[in-house]
């Protein structure tokens, strides 16, 4: 070969070179599919939005969203209202599902912010659903996820999501069998105190029959991920609380 | 394998078993321990790996008289992180659910040594045709054991294939499980895993003693 590509000139100039086309690659391709990409993660929000409060084309024992294609046309058609509670105020805006739930907790981390609480009201078969955002921290990443509630706080459906818990094991809390355990549940506990789910482990009620037990099953060998969705119903969930008292004085 | 030579149906055709990245090369571990607990997940793991070696090997073999020695690997890894990226970021775009399934897989591949082995094993040394082959080779080789090791865990890990209850459903005591059988739950976990691969190598070098390393 005629050019030497042991000399340290060459080197730095190839490394310079490479990392300006990969860049450039990689910017091109990223901002190319940008528009793409936002659009189907603001489907798929409506889609767990639409599939907490019980809309979806789950078969049997699948798990399966309304269709992306008309999930657009189907969120309108359900969620009544879109609220956005902050502190006392609570207003309607219709892109309230938008609102990033991560930025809202670093935010509120200083103590003059109010956290904005998103909450979509939604109606099915002549029933109000509330369903709620939550967002937590699983074994290795992120963990959220929608919860639907009738006006008492009990649930109604649920709905995780995880950003790379394990295969098997944590990543199952969106499979059916964990959710639907959830369905019932009160968040209440007899004391009228809010209390939050509990996935617990030894739970002596794997086919969850009872329901006023503030517990669900865990997934064997998924402590960590488990107690991080205890953590994030209990968390996210008791900021509604007073928006709920609110509505049943009213 | 009329399309290819003799020379070059070995590239592909070898690493499926006499030279199996994984069992003989024992490349690729850490990939085969962590994401086999489900047979889809190493399906599509294969899969992926499948296109970012077969082009990457490509890529690599290309550039290989231009590129500076003392920084190869570096070069390799920046092709490799190139190339996943960009398989990622077109999934989201075009198939957002598959690439919700893959997650953190996809961003796996980048550690995955089998590659890095390929690129500077075989790609830096041989033109663009023979090094697709390699690659092609290898990623089936490794993809082969990945799906065997995924049938087994899943089978008796969770008592599912795919996903599908296959032995029954172990809370209502159905099928199998109605004559006491039990999930293996720590099949789930990586140790099983590596005991799999084992029982895998143990197989194939009890079958061909030209395997065996002399002491």
């Amino acid at each position: 070969m005629a050019i030497n590509t042991d000399k340290n000139s060459y080197t730095i100039l190839f490394s310079i070179l490479m990392v300006i086309v990969v860049g450039a690659l990689l910017a091109f391709v990223a901002q190319g599919l940008k528009p793409t990409i936002s659009e189907n993660q603001r489907i798929e929000i409506q889609q767990n939005i639409l599939y907490a409060m019980g809309v979806n084309d789950n078969v049997d024992g699948s798990r399966e969203f309304i269709a992306a294609e008309k999930a657009g046309q189907v969120f309108s058609e359900y969620i009544k209202k879109q609220l956005v509670i902050q502190g006392d105020q609570v207003t309607e805006n219709d892109n309230a599902y938008l609102i990033d739930l991560k930025k809202e907790k670093n935010l509120a981390k200083d103590p003059s912010y109010t956290r904005r609480l998103p909450l979509f009201v939604g109606e099915k078969d002549g029933q109000t659903y509330y369903v709620a955002p939550v967002r937590g921290k699983g074994l290795w990443d992120a963990i959220w996820g929608y919860v639907a509630l009738d006006k008492d706080m009990v649930v109604q459906g649920v709905f995780f999501d995880h950003k790379g818990e394990t295969p098997g094991l944590g990543a199952n809390i969106k499979e059916r069998f964990f959710m639907d355990d959830f369905s019932g549940e009160k968040l209440f506990n007899d004391g009228g105190n809010f209390e939050g789910i509990t996935v617990a482990k030894g739970n002596a009620d794997p086919k969850n029959d009872n329901k006023d037990d503030n517990e669900v099953d865990a997934i064997a060998g998924a402590t960590i991920t488990g107690d991080g969705v205890t953590a994030m119903l209990k968390g996210d969930l008791r900021l509604y609380v007073p928006y709920f008292k609110n509505l049943n004085n009213n | 394998m009329g399309l290819l030579s003799k020379k070059d149906s070995k590239l592909i055709l070898d690493p499926l078993a006499d030279n199996n990245p994984i069992t003989i090369q024992v490349l690729g571990i850490c990939s085969a321990l962590a994401i086999t607990a489900q047979l889809k997940a190493s399906i599509v793991m294969a899969v992926s790996v499948l296109f970012v070696l077969g082009l990457g090997n490509v890529v690599i073999s290309l550039m290989r008289n231009i590129i500076p020695s003392k920084i190869r690997i570096i070069v390799q890894l920046v092709v490799v992180a190139a190339l996943v990226i960009v398989v990622d970021q077109v999934l989201k775009a075009y198939a957002y659910s598959l690439s919700k399934e893959l997650s953190v897989f996809i961003g796996l591949i980048i550690t995955n040594c089998i590659i890095m082995g390929r690129f500077e094993a075989f790609a830096l040394g041989n033109g663009p045709w023979r090094s697709f082959l390699d690659g092609i080779g290898n990623a089936l080789g490794y993809g082969v054991i990945l799906i065997i090791v995924g049938f087994f865990r899943e089978l008796l890990g969770s008592g599912t294939l795919l996903g599908f209850p296959v032995l029954g459903d172990p809370i209502e005591k159905t099928g199998l499980y109605s004559i006491g059988y039990e999930n293996n739950g720590f099949m789930l976990l990586s140790p099983m895993a590596l005991i799999v691969v084992g029982i895998i190598i143990w197989v194939q070098r009890s079958r061909n003693s030209a395997l065996i390393e002399e002491n």
